[in-house]
């Protein structure tokens, strides 16, 4: 209960961390994401569990987090601030800290209008950063945001943020990176890289602020699985940059399919060579399949042992 | 100004078939500004309501008026004390002066003729845009002059989410990004590093999340014995 979590661990020993990631199903029958999760057990150090991404309902993420302990995997449970008070946050931190949950990823949260219950009340009681800083707070000063304490302390939960270098102001991107660290991140990962260019002048201005040595900063890979699917990206989801570029080399290959995995090769290697980047998050949604492969392939298997 | 938007006549039609003297009765001060509930739109829907009527076989007798403010008892008085019965009142005020002449005039139904939307301001001729929540506990100090409860879609406060991109909002490319505005609005003013502050969780209660809010003046507040007409 008092270890530290893999990924914690992972990173304390120095090595190049990956994580996974699994979006929970609309149901609650979790064979499909029990089966994935088992396909890349191997390959990560813990799955990212989203948090009724996109804002459609889903499983719960804690409610899958349960799953994988019992299956002795490690979770990173998301947490956004869009559908739950303070008063529900708190509370579910500990409750999943409670079965085994060490990692927290805190995030805003994509706003309801986009999902399935288009209708709903978006919450935002609090924002990323006050979560973050309230995670903190209930570890370090064993204290709520109202004051009260903790009966008991809450040990060893590794806190983490997300950071965007694609959306805007960039100039202030690496400011907000700066301001979630001290806020209490511990490990930060980043939205899908496709500008890399980009992402390599984000990450000068972080190792500028020394941030890189306070904050383990895991670059966010996706694999594009189609054009269709790169050109949803670029048009469709907010805070995502896909080059034009990308899309006319996935468009132009023998086998596109082959060729997504290839560029998500290319960026993890790349991403490798970058001063401060501590690990990669591979986002393989509706392709997860695939993560052995690409994780193999990018020189990161098999991953090193921590006690 | 507080902003409404008329009901669909449909609607309205619906709510009034169950009556036959109807009065529609416009507001003379927001709803009038923003082109919602005036008396000309009072007019306009007395006219479309007729019509509608004519059509659908149902014989409203319908007229129209017109009160300065119905969110004040002095106003309601004033234009009410003569008139008619009415069936029904449809207001076309907002739901403040709706539940105010409901208030004030128990015997009576008074029914909305809009949907209150907003608080906010003419951002050009034909353009309303919402800029207040009323959270009770104002923040323009700190991002000068650009609310960041109620511009941003997430009511952030410590700066912009992973979804402003090239200005706007992820919710709509209609949307500004409401810390891209406060942003660019601190580093023009040399106080960018304001932004690097990280702010505390906010207190809502102050806001509608408190429960519903009254505010007190003892310093102006007549003595019950003093009180010159007596409140229902």
């Amino acid at each position: 209960m008092n270890q530290k979590s893999k990924l914690e661990r992972m990173f304390e020993s120095g090595h190049f961390a990956v994580s996974g990631e699994l979006g929970p199903p609309k149901s609650a029958d979790l064979e499909t994401v029990r089966h994935h999760a088992e396909d890349m057990r191997d390959y990560v150090e813990a799955y990212n569990i989203t948090d009724n991404q996109t804002a459609i309902v889903r499983t719960s993420s804690i409610g899958v987090a349960a799953n994988l302990i019992q299956m002795g995997l490690e979770p990173i449970v998301q947490m956004t601030c869009r559908d739950r008070n303070r008063i529900c946050l708190q509370s579910d931190l500990l409750g999943a800290a409670s079965f085994g949950v060490k990692n927290f990823l805190c995030l805003q949260g994509d706003h309801g209008i986009f999902g399935n219950e288009s209708g709903t009340k978006n919450v935002f009681d609090l924002d990323s950063m006050q979560l973050i800083n309230c995670a903190k707070k209930m570890r370090d000063d064993n204290v709520f945001i109202g004051g009260d304490e903790l009966e008991h302390p809450l040990p060893n939960i590794f806190i983490g943020a997300v950071a965007n270098p694609f959306a805007d102001p960039f100039e202030y991107r690496a400011l907000r990176l700066a301001k979630k660290v001290a806020a209490g991140a511990q490990f930060v990962q980043t939205q899908c890289i496709f500008d890399i260019d980009r992402f390599e002048r984000w990450m000068e201005e972080v190792r500028k602020m020394g941030l890189h040595k306070k904050v383990k900063i895991m670059g966010g890979v996706t694999p594009i699985k189609s054009v269709g699917a790169a050109r949803y990206m670029q048009n469709n989801v907010s805070g995502m940059i896909v080059p034009e570029e990308l899309i006319q080399r996935i468009k132009g290959a023998e086998d596109r399919k082959k060729e997504g995995i290839k560029v998500a090769v290319e960026t993890i290697q790349r991403l490798r060579e970058i001063e401060g980047v501590a690990g990669v998050h591979v986002m393989a949604i509706a392709w997860e399949e695939m993560v052995p492969e690409i994780v193999d392939r990018s020189g990161l298997y098999p991953r090193p042992k921590v006690d | 100004m507080i902003v409404g938007e008329r009901k669909p006549l449909a609607e309205i039609a619906e709510m009034l078939k169950p009556f036959s003297k109807i009065c529609i009765l416009g507001c003379g001060t927001c709803v009038t500004v923003c082109l919602t509930g005036g008396e000309k739109e009072a007019e306009e829907t007395a006219a479309a309501l007729t019509l509608w009527g004519q059509k659908e076989g149902k014989n409203w007798d319908i007229s129209t008026g017109t009160i300065l403010r119905q969110c004040e008892y002095e106003y309601i008085d004033e234009y009410t004390k003569d008139w008619p019965q009415y069936d029904v009142i449809l207001s076309l005020a907002c739901g403040v002066g709706v539940q105010t002449m409901n208030t004030r005039l128990p015997e009576k139904i008074i029914l909305p003729g809009l949907n209150t939307t907003f608080m906010g301001y003419p951002l050009e001729q034909g353009v309303w845009t919402e800029n207040c929540l009323g959270c009770g506990n104002c923040v323009l100090d700190l991002t000068l002059g650009i609310c960041p409860i109620t511009r941003c879609s997430k009511s952030m406060l410590n700066g912009p989410c992973g979804g402003s991109q090239e200005g706007k909002c992820e919710i709509s490319s209609e949307v500004e990004c409401a810390w891209q505005l406060i942003y660019d609005r601190l580093t023009q003013k040399q106080l960018a590093g304001r932004m690097d502050e990280i702010q505390p969780p906010k207190d809502w209660s102050t806001s509608h999340h408190g429960g519903p809010r009254t505010m007190v003046r003892e310093d102006v507040r007549v003595e019950p014995e003093e009180q010159t007409r007596t409140d229902v």
